[in-house]
């Protein structure tokens, strides 16, 4: 089908758009910036905020421009005095409920409210008034929730409710009471919140953030007694950079290396060399699988946001998720062990740090199978987010730092540890392995293809070693639940499922630098971090787990084989269901 | 199953056999005693003037004469009411113990029972309905039917034209014919904004879809407006009739009304109606013998007023909160599960039927150049004659509220009047004398509305009527966008400012900046509506306002904290009772002296006012 | 599928829950419609019917509550033996029913919304019962009291209070 294209004016400028776009977008095309705050493209789409409202000529009322689609002949306006006076006394309004402690919000900077009070020159409130009061839910792990500062743009109930298909939370009460909240407003801790964070992400303000832990770090790193490492994972590497202006998807992996070293940590490692031991556990439980024709599809199990997903929704499938632990879990093990003994260091005297670009880690890593002898796995998660302030706390100019090396003896990763930050890397390592296995051979086939890329559901059939394997790559919880039901319901037949919480995998993570909504819509921010995730795969030497020399030594010297005794109880872990609400409903 | 020869010969015989009910010199020996069932009447216990007239009839073996129950007569403020047919006697205000009087006086003697009849506001005594000034500047379409038949009987319905125009329809037809009557009645939608009814069928109609929806509006929100509840208590197979011919029309097979769970009257009354238009055939597959089908569902609204607006309504048909979607894409092209879907309100569809056998020419006759037809109102507030009237649109303000109305009670003055609910404005006397449209009430503030039409007399004040329409937006807005969440709030918190004395200059300004954004910026009618009460009340009562906030003067003493409680020195006898009881003691003079209440301690209790056994406080 | 359990306490099985769940399809057009009949049977809407509603409709929780939440008709709490609303619609307003809220609030000591502590009363704001011509109103238990004056109401509260 032929795109129609339909010509028409805004502010005077003769504008070719494509029909079916919004005005907003053709707009935004030729240079003409229309604010908007609920507009989250392709999420929210529902001209609640008012703030991107524009006159067509002939029409009565303003047009509400980014869901209003663009028409032949149409006369836009966007900037009449009437506009401009009309977006003030909205914002005003908005900023008349919603809290003025700027200064110590976590989004200072980065707030997209704040940035249009300064774009429209709000220098006071025509109308204060009654604000709204609200509780912060401090409870979860992960996720703190101040609706003080929430504007009801809907943005996190959108991406809850059609992106993730989770709806732990949704818009309560009406007209000035409405709020955001849970059932019976229960801290998200209590419902059927996964800890994605995809909320946080969406989020224009401070409303939503990520349970900040970094003063735990900052006291530890003082403790002269305290051996303290940190690791850090794949996708925070690529987005770092971001949160002190570089372009999205500028590996800074060398700079963050030297600022960790710089911050005093003990011992810099990389989470991907716990990626290479997922892959080496994981791709020989497939393999075991496989031969035996049991527990199939196998499903992955890195992805924590996705794992409490399956605890409440799909029980009767928990016996087909892979047992392995989490990269940054494995790898926690060994630190306190394999490590310490090497190092001939107390375990308890060590506290492991995880950079992730996750918030739902930091559930995980509290989890009781999370253990191992009392000790847990990994002490304190911090997002991409907290390492940048860490950075900056610490008067660490970011762009200047040298580049250097992660720390050995643990310090060297493959490329297929790398891509394990995007959708269907985790996948394409496994396989990487387990052909390598089953033939015993060293195959020069590495690229999947098939299983790359940015779609939310990627299937494919692999053939290795000789043999077809239907394989499917979902991220995004809705793009989960549609594969789910097609297991539970024995439509499907796949042998190897890789799921993400995150559409689009870590790279997109809650716990990632906040992309404004414009960006958003201008840019394909997943796409740029994951190409540099692919970009270090091609570029490193190794790129087999199993090729590892680092993995080849400590299965030697500690682990014997993957799935030996010794690996399962460090490396791998069990499920139990939960209920998706812990309500008192007396 | 009927067919339509077999439902003709029903109405033949049935108009025969109900000749009596609007035809005082019928040829009958029976008599109907019709006993109103609207809900106002209903709630004074008229089930019971009913059960009981029922039961001295049997006791009495008395014959020919039959006890029926009807919709709303309209004069809600005499009921209960009780019509004796075909002599059209009217008693007003009946109590359940008269029945017995009724039936011995009228029925068996043959006389009047003289206390009962209704009198007039003039004192004269009102021998037939008809003579009653309230019903003589009515004309009844709407509500043709309404006080006539019973509602529960299909038949009754079937008697006076009932499915008639739907029969013309499918038999002799085509869509596009339906359509053509329908726009060029010049009938608009009786909702409130007053769009062209037959161009909102002729939209849907265009819209190709394999499935298309009829909903009725029927979410009357209105704080005091009645109409859409009376007729579907008193004739709910009007609405029906309508929606089948809406649907035949518009190619939809599937309609869907929406009534406020507060009617449950109405909505138990519409049932029955589906279910004995089911049973006849008249509603299912191949009606009338054709290829068309139609069925109805009722859906419940839970609390809502915004669910009025017809996007909100079809979320909160969906199952989901009443929020309103932005328009376009309109009803019409993308609608109820997203398909093109028709809503029309109660009133409008009630019209459908008479309009599709009357013809176009005749319904255009009535009314003003850009409105047609006829207008229901709900008159209420500080009225004399409070219920439900129908007049030709171009009725001024003036013959509804006075000659209809019967005027002000307790020699008060006119003040203003409110049409359009919380949505419309006030209008003061300078302008009772203009023609009611659509168009003219925009142009002087107000807007038509759904019909709800309470008047205000001079004991009211206007800062007070303003901040209560707000107080009710507040409560009713979904809360989706900023303006109205926000701004209705804001708006509020200014007023409440008046009416306590803490407003100023500066305040009028704000607000009427503010509500001028609103207006233009929210999404839906209830936000772009809601600073209506207030721009008008500031247009014409500025005055008033000024009062609050220079003067700190409520005149009405409506607003408390403004108000002074004052003795008057002429009615008091100095008894001391107001003094002895003020907890401020606030109140000055000795023995047998007018007493003074010292305006800086009182705290406006209102103790002595309870306490004074002379009235002269106040 | 959550077990319906009575909403008593005595763990019984629910036969109302197992009957509307029956009569009505779990698709979520039909949420406002089950919430109507809950609302109606128990009197107000218990988290636990909301918890078998969500499994029944495959609607989230969260969901269900802003439903609930929206709509004025639905309460999270039971209301009182006697619950008085009065109507504050324009025809009733004008009428002067203010006096006749305030009354009341003053009598049971409770605001609109609130349950007295003993259970007998609550109280709550209605818009327009469809009784103007009585304006003003209130309402006992849905019964009408019309032409309302504050001494009416003093002497219908009396009776009550008489009553067990």
């Amino acid at each position: 089908m032929s795109e129609e294209i339909v010509t028409l004016t805004i502010d005077g400028i003769e504008v070719k758009a494509k029909k079916g776009t919004t005005i907003l977008e053709t707009a935004r095309k030729v240079g003409i910036d229309i604010p908007t705050l609920c507009f989250l493209k392709d999420i929210n789409e529902v001209g609640d905020c008012r703030m991107c409202i524009v006159e067509v000529e002939g029409r009565r009322g303003f047009a509400t421009s980014c869901i209003q689609k663009v028409e032949e002949g149409m006369v836009v306006h966007t900037k009449t005095p009437d506009i401009l006076e009309a977006r003030r006394v909205i914002l005003d309004l908005i900023i008349s409920n919603h809290a003025k402690d700027c200064l110590t919000c976590t989004r200072s900077g980065n707030c997209e409210l704040q940035e249009l009070a300064t774009k429209l020159n709000v220098l006071n409130i025509e109308y204060p008034g009654e604000m709204s009061k609200h509780e912060v839910d401090e409870l979860s792990p992960s996720i703190v929730r101040d609706f003080n500062k929430c504007i009801l743009c809907r943005r996190c109930v959108a991406t809850c409710k059609n992106v993730q298909k989770i709806g732990a939370i949704d818009c309560i009460n009406r007209g000035f009471e409405s709020c955001i909240s849970t059932v019976g407003n229960y801290s998200l801790n209590d419902v059927n919140c996964t800890n994605c964070g995809q909320c946080i992400q969406a989020c224009p303000t401070g409303a939503l953030h990520e349970k900040e832990t970094i003063d735990d770090v900052w006291m530890k790193l003082k403790d002269k007694d305290t051996y303290v490492v940190v690791q850090t994972a794949p996708a925070v590497r690529v987005a770092l950079g971001e949160e002190f202006g570089m372009d999205i998807g500028t590996n800074v992996t060398g700079k963050m290396v030297t600022a960790l070293k710089r911050l005093g940590f003990d011992k810099v490692f990389d989470t991907n060399t716990g990626a290479d031991f997922t892959i080496m556990e994981e791709a020989n439980e497939f393999i075991e699988r496989i031969q035996k024709n049991d527990c199939l599809p196998m499903i992955t199990s890195c992805s924590p946001g996705w794992i409490k997903y399956i605890e409440m929704n799909y029980p009767e499938l928990l016996p087909h998720l892979s047992t392995c632990k989490s990269p940054h879990q494995m790898f926690g093990a060994l630190i306190k062990t394999y490590f310490a003994k090497k190092q001939g260091i107390d375990p308890s005297k060590i506290y492991v740090v995880s950079v992730m670009p996750c918030i739902a880690k930091k559930f995980e890593r509290q989890r009781e199978e999370m253990k191992n002898e009392d000790l847990c796995d990994v002490d304190n998660v911090i997002t991409t987010r907290e390492l940048s302030r860490m950075i900056k706390q610490a008067n660490i100019e970011f762009t200047k730092l040298e580049d250097s090396e992660f720390d050995n003896p643990m310090g060297e990763a493959t490329g297929a540890a790398a891509i394990f930050g995007t959708t269907g890397g985790v996948m394409e390592a496994a396989l990487r392995t387990a052909q390598d296995t089953l033939t015993g051979k060293d195959l020069p086939q590495i690229d999947f293809e098939q299983v790359r890329g940015g779609d939310g559901i990627k299937r494919a059939t692999i053939n290795i070693a000789g043999k077809d394997i239907k394989v499917v790559a979902a991220s995004g919880l809705a793009n989960a639940q549609e594969i789910m039901k097609e297991i539970k319901s024995g439509k499907a037949d796949y042998q190897f499922v890789e799921i993400m919480a995150c559409p689009g995998g870590c790279v997109m993570g809650g716990g990632q630098p906040i992309k404004s909504s414009k960006i958003r819509s201008e840019v394909d921010v997943r796409k740029l971090r994951a190409d540099a995730l692919y970009s270090i795969d091609e570029k490193s030497t190794i790129r087999k787990s199993h090729e590892n020399p680092i993995i080849k030594q400590i299965y030697k010297e500690y682990l014997n084989k993957p799935g030996s005794e010794i690996a399962h109880k460090l490396l791998h872990t069990h499920y139990t269901e939960r209920p998706k609400y812990k309500l008192d409903l007396k | 199953m009927k067919t339509l020869e077999e439902i003709e010969k029903l109405r033949e015989q049935k108009r025969q056999e109900l000749d009596l009910r609007i035809n005082t010199e019928a040829d009958t020996r029976e008599k109907h005693i019709l006993v109103c069932h609207g809900t106002g009447c209903t709630s004074s216990k008229s089930p019971k003037i009913l059960e009981n007239l029922r039961k001295i009839i049997e006791e009495k073996k008395i014959e020919n004469v039959r006890v029926i129950m009807t919709g709303c007569f309209g004069l809600c403020a005499k009921g209960p009411i009780v019509i004796i047919r075909p002599e059209d006697t009217f008693y007003s205000n009946v109590k359940p113990e008269d029945c017995e009087e009724i039936i011995q006086t009228h029925i068996i003697e043959g006389k009047r029972v003289e206390r009962l009849l209704c009198k007039d506001i003039d004192g004269s005594i009102v021998n037939r309905l008809d003579d009653l000034n309230f019903y003589k500047k009515q004309k009844r379409i709407a509500l043709k039917n309404c006080g006539v038949i019973n509602p529960e009987e299909i038949d009754e319905y079937i008697a006076f034209d009932g499915y008639k125009a739907l029969g013309k329809v499918l038999k002799e037809m085509t869509p596009d014919d339906v359509i053509k009557v329908i726009k060029d009645s010049g009938i608009r939608g009786r909702g409130g904004a007053g769009f062209s009814t037959g161009q909102k069928w002729e939209l849907t109609k265009a819209n190709e879809a394999d499935q298309k929806y009829i909903v009725c509006n029927a979410d009357e929100g209105d704080p005091g407006a009645f109409m859409d509840r009376s007729i579907l208590e008193g004739d709910p197979h009007s609405v029906l009739e309508a929606m089948m011919i809406a649907g035949y029309s518009i190619g939809s097979n599937k309609g869907y009304i929406y009534v406020r769970a507060e009617y449950p009257i109405a909505v138990e009354r519409f049932q029955k109606a589906i279910d004995q238009a089911r049973e006849y055939g008249i509603l299912g597959k191949n009606i009338f013998g054709t290829d068309f089908e139609f069925d109805v569902e009722i859906r419940l609204g839970a609390g809502a007023f915004v669910c009025g607006e017809e996007t909100a309504l079809l979320e909160s048909i969906e199952g989901k909160r009443g929020q309103p979607r932005v328009k376009p894409p309109y009803p019409a092209s993308k609608g109820l599960w997203g398909k093109p879907t028709l809503i029309n309100n109660v009133e409008t569809y009630a019209n459908i039927p008479r309009i599709i056998l009357n013809g176009a020419e005749w319904y255009s006759s009535i009314g003003t150049e850009t409105s047609k037809g006829t207008k229901v109102f709900a008159l209420g507030g500080n009225v004399n004659n409070i219920g439900l009237v129908e007049v030709p649109m171009g009725t001024t303000l003036r013959e509804i509220v006075f000659d209809i109305g019967g005027g002000i009670p307790n020699g008060r003055q006119f003040k203003a009047a409110q049409t359009g609910g919380p949505s419309g404005g006030c209008i003061p006397a300078e302008h009772l004398d203009t023609p009611i449209d659509y168009e003219s009430l925009k142009t002087i503030g107000s807007m038509m509305g759904s019909g709800g039409l309470i008047v205000m007399d001079d004991t009211k004040c206007m800062v007070a009527l303003a901040k209560f329409y707000l107080e009710f937006t507040v409560s009713e807005s979904c809360g989706k966008c900023t303006p109205c969440r926000i701004g209705t709030k804001r708006m509020l918190e200014i007023l409440e400012k008046f009416t306590t004395g803490e407003g100023t200059e500066y305040d009028i300004y704000r607000l009427e900046k503010l509500a001028a954004n609103i207006q233009k910026a929210s999404i839906c009618g209830l936000g772009q509506s809601a600073p209506n009460p207030v721009i008008s009340t500031l247009k014409y009562f500025r005055e008033e306002f000024r009062q609050h906030a220079a003067n700190k003067e409520c005149k009405t003493n409506e607003c408390k904290a403004l108000a002074k409680i004052t003795i008057d020195a002429e009615k008091c006898k100095g008894c001391g009772l107001c003094q002895k009881n003020c907890p401020v003691e606030a109140i000055q003079g000795e023995g047998r002296e007018a007493r003074v209440i010292n305006q800086d301690k009182c705290i406006k209790c209102g103790t002595c006012l309870s306490k004074c056994p002379f009235h002269a406080i106040g | 599928m959550e077990e319906k359990k009575c909403q008593c306490g005595c763990n019984g099985k629910d036969e109302f829950l197992e009957r509307i769940c029956k009569e009505y399809k779990p698709i979520k057009d039909n949420l406002i419609q089950m919430l109507n009949e809950v609302q109606e049977h128990y009197g107000y809407i218990p988290m636990n019917v909301q918890k078998v509603l969500s499994e029944f409709l495959n609607v989230p929780m969260a969901e269900i509550y802003g439903v609930v939440t929206f709509y004025s008709r639905f309460t999270l709490k039971p209301k009182g033996k006697n619950n008085i609303a009065v109507c504050l619609g324009t025809a009733c307003y004008v009428k002067g029913s203010q006096k006749i809220m305030d009354r009341l609030k003053e009598r049971l000591k409770i605001e609109s919304g609130e349950t007295t502590k003993d259970g007998k009363f609550s109280i709550e704001e209605t818009r327009c019962v469809g009784a103007c011509g009585l304006a003003p109103v209130f309402t006992v238990n849905g019964e009408v009291y019309g032409k309302a004056t504050v001494q009416k109401l003093d002497q219908v509260l009396d009776e009550l209070e008489k009553q067990e």
